[in-house]
């Protein structure tokens, strides 16, 4: 039986260590996993946290798979904050991809610069409207936001995958599920070091999701928007007193979130691909999830909460070439780490102790 | 021609049946277990591994149970045990079963094996219509069903199911009468996963007679649906089932006779369907909240 009591406060360092016990206790089980199912531990986590990240371009890719992560956490970072449960931020993507995708295959012949604002533009806009759905249905009906959020995710999916085939497949694509190549001036450039030259993958929506995290976090910690969000989700009934709107704030949150998935969407779509295809996330709206939790839902561990989850990522394509495993290990890795933050965030909050069940006297705290 | 089709309904919605049966039983005691679609996978592999590699099917659907009932107990353990928030506890249940069950069935990916026979009732199969819909399916759906009605008649008519639905509307008043709040949860999680195991184990046993990863394809989110839709009451949760069994099928049997629709656009009709339902039921608050249990989702410690 395990029984809990309340601290009174939380010490410092126990916030800084429950990220890093997690990870390693994560570390632990999946070789304990890999053991059990005739892999060599070793080999495997090696493969997994070690291989992807050897030489200086390959860090810089991890960057670049990081990158939509980051933005998107930024945004669910709010929402959780408030107590919203936005699970469809990977639909959001998707329609923030085809909302930008719409402006580079109609207008292929704007200039850079009044181009790229408008895919941006177009960008958030489109995960923002996807978002408003569940929004607005959470705050006339009281209908459920995490059912609505995720099947508009599977709705999204269909979505895409039927304009790629449909009215925006390329003629000259051979049958293939493709959009048009995108015009030069929709695409987003690798960054070009001096005296370097280019490193990796490395381009430019990495600088950006490192500001638009920079930015979340002045947002939610600077900001009264902030204030309401955290009050919100952490004292309604005194947020209600205030005079906060409950509803303004969901709406508010779902927006955010739903935006910044958008734009990741637009920028992983202009950045890596330059057309559209049927799936252009793999998962990153759910991933991010993971992120946002590692990174305590603060919007400047973000970053290196994602750069950890996108290392587990490329360790799932590297020990896929290297072992043979199937790529969905990586999601056994994902959900045990989820599993051991929140675990981690109980024994933040209360001395944990294991008791046989005696009587269910009421403990009294010694914090 | 029309018997065909109604009997694919009804075998579409079984594993709808079990899952969501088995999440009211959870949420009734007071926990939003999110992980349904994890634990349907993991019930879908062991059965599937336990029937290719033995080929006794009874043994299939026992270790399809079993294997949704562990991964619940993985949920009760973080959930209950470390009194982890609910929702995110549920989402990482659902990434770690897909994971691990796409992990453990990898070996197993392009073999087949042979579904489950039917049991025909003696005379009563030999009736027109219903003979063939009724009295000859499968053994898992007449255990749904019957589960079912045990479930509906455990909650309103014993006293265990009254302590449940104690724990779930007040768990501290529940504390307070001498009632062990988590062990009653505890049970009520496992028993919700077994009922998750047994209708992923549907899918690889008699739906399609192979794995594949992720072969649940959101059923366990429609599942958590469900117990919406039926606003927390059990019969209404078998209504509920084969309207979505219905809706699935008409888009299958749509894009099969070339309706002009895209195909896309008939395949997203059971989630927007979901959709629209949810909101039908939830903006009637009278109605949708008359059985809702007031703790759902809130986290219980016995010291505070």
């Amino acid at each position: 039986m395990i029984t809990l009591s309340q601290r009174k406060t939380i010490p410092l360092r126990l916030t800084l260590l429950t990220p890093v016990v997690a990870i390693a206790l994560t570390l632990v089980i999946g070789a304990v996993i890999f053991a059990t199912l005739g892999y060599h531990p070793g080999e495997a986590l090696y493969q997994f946290f070690v291989a992807p990240i050897s030489r200086p371009d390959q860090v810089a890719d991890l960057f670049v798979k990081a990158c939509p992560l980051i933005i998107i956490a930024s945004g669910l970072v709010f929402a959780y904050r408030a107590n919203v449960w936005n699970i469809g931020a990977e639909g959001q993507m998707i329609l923030g991809a085809m909302f930008g995708g719409w402006v580079a295959l109609t207008f292929p012949d704007l200039s850079g610069w009044v181009m790229m604002p408008a895919m941006i533009a177009m960008g958030m806009l489109g995960g923002f409207l996807w978002a408003m759905i569940p929004a607005i249905l959470k705050t006339r009906f009281n209908t459920n936001e995490i059912l609505v959020s995720l099947m508009l995710t599977y709705v999204a999916a269909l979505l895409i995958d039927w304009t790629v085939r449909g009215p925006w497949r390329d003629p000259m694509s051979f049958g293939f599920p493709l959009s048009p190549m995108y015009a030069d001036a929709a695409l987003i450039t690798r960054v070009y070091l001096p005296g370097f030259g280019h490193l990796g993958g490395l381009h430019w929506g990495v600088i950006g999701a490192l500001v638009i995290a920079v930015a979340a976090w002045f947002v939610l910690a600077r900001t009264l928007t902030g204030f309401q969000v955290k009050v919100m989700g952490d004292a309604p009934r005194a947020g209600r007193f205030a005079g906060f709107n409950p509803s303004l704030v969901t709406i508010m949150v779902l927006g955010i979130s739903g935006a910044a998935a958008g734009l990741a969407g637009m920028v992983e779509v202009s950045a890596n691909m330059g057309q559209l295809q049927p799936e252009i996330s793999f998962g990153y709206g759910f991933t991010a999830i993971i992120v946002a939790f590692l990174a305590r839902l603060n919007p400047l561990a973000v970053i290196g909460a994602g750069l950890i989850v996108a290392l587990a990522e490329l360790g799932g394509d590297s020990a896929q070439i290297a072992l043979g495993m199937p790529k969905v290990v990586t999601g056994v890795f994902k959900g045990i780490l989820l599993f051991m933050l929140l675990a981690g965030e109980t024994f933040n909050r209360f001395h944990v102790r294991l008791k046989m069940p005696v009587t269910a006297v009421r403990e009294v705290s010694d914090a | 021609m029309l018997e065909q089709l109604l009997l694919t309904v009804l075998m579409t919605s079984v594993p709808l049946i079990f899952a969501a049966t088995g999440e009211l039983v959870a949420e009734r005691s007071g926990v939003l277990n999110l992980g349904v679609e994890g634990m349907m996978l993991m019930g879908a592999v062991g059965a599937f591994a336990t029937a290719f590699g033995t080929g006794n099917l009874w043994l299939a659907i026992i270790v399809g149970g079993l294997a949704g009932a562990l991964t619940g107990g993985v949920f009760a353990l973080f959930a209950l045990g470390f009194a982890t928030n609910q929702v995110a506890t549920g989402l990482a249940l659902t990434i770690f079963g897909t994971g691990l069950s796409g992990l453990v069935g990898a070996p197993l990916v392009g073999h087949a094996i042979d579904g489950l026979p039917q049991i025909t009732i003696p005379v009563l199969s030999n009736l027109p219509f219903v003979g063939a819909l009724l009295f000859s399916l499968d053994p898992m759906a007449y255990l749904a069903v019957a589960l079912l009605a045990g479930v509906a008649w455990f909650l309103k008519r014993t006293r265990g199911g009254l302590v449940l639905r104690a724990v779930g509307d007040n768990h501290d008043s529940a504390h307070a009468l001498g009632y062990s709040v988590l062990r009653v949860r505890l049970l009520a999680v496992l028993f919700g996963g077994m009922m998750a195991g047994l209708g992923g184990a549907y899918l690889p046993l008699m739906l399609t007679p192979h794995w594949a990863e992720g072969m649940t394809a959101g059923r366990g989110w429609i599942a958590l649906a469900l117990v919406v839709f039926a606003s927390w009451l059990p019969w209404r949760v078998l209504v509920g089932a084969l309207i979505f069994g219905g809706i699935t099928i008409m888009q299958l049997a749509g894009q099969a006779r070339g309706w002009t629709v895209p195909s896309q656009f008939l395949s997203m009709l059971p989630y927007l369907a979901t959709i629209a339902v949810l909101v039908v039921i939830s903006r009637n608050r009278e109605f949708s909240l008359a059985n809702f249990p007031s703790c759902l989702g809130r986290v219980f410690h016995a010291g505070k």
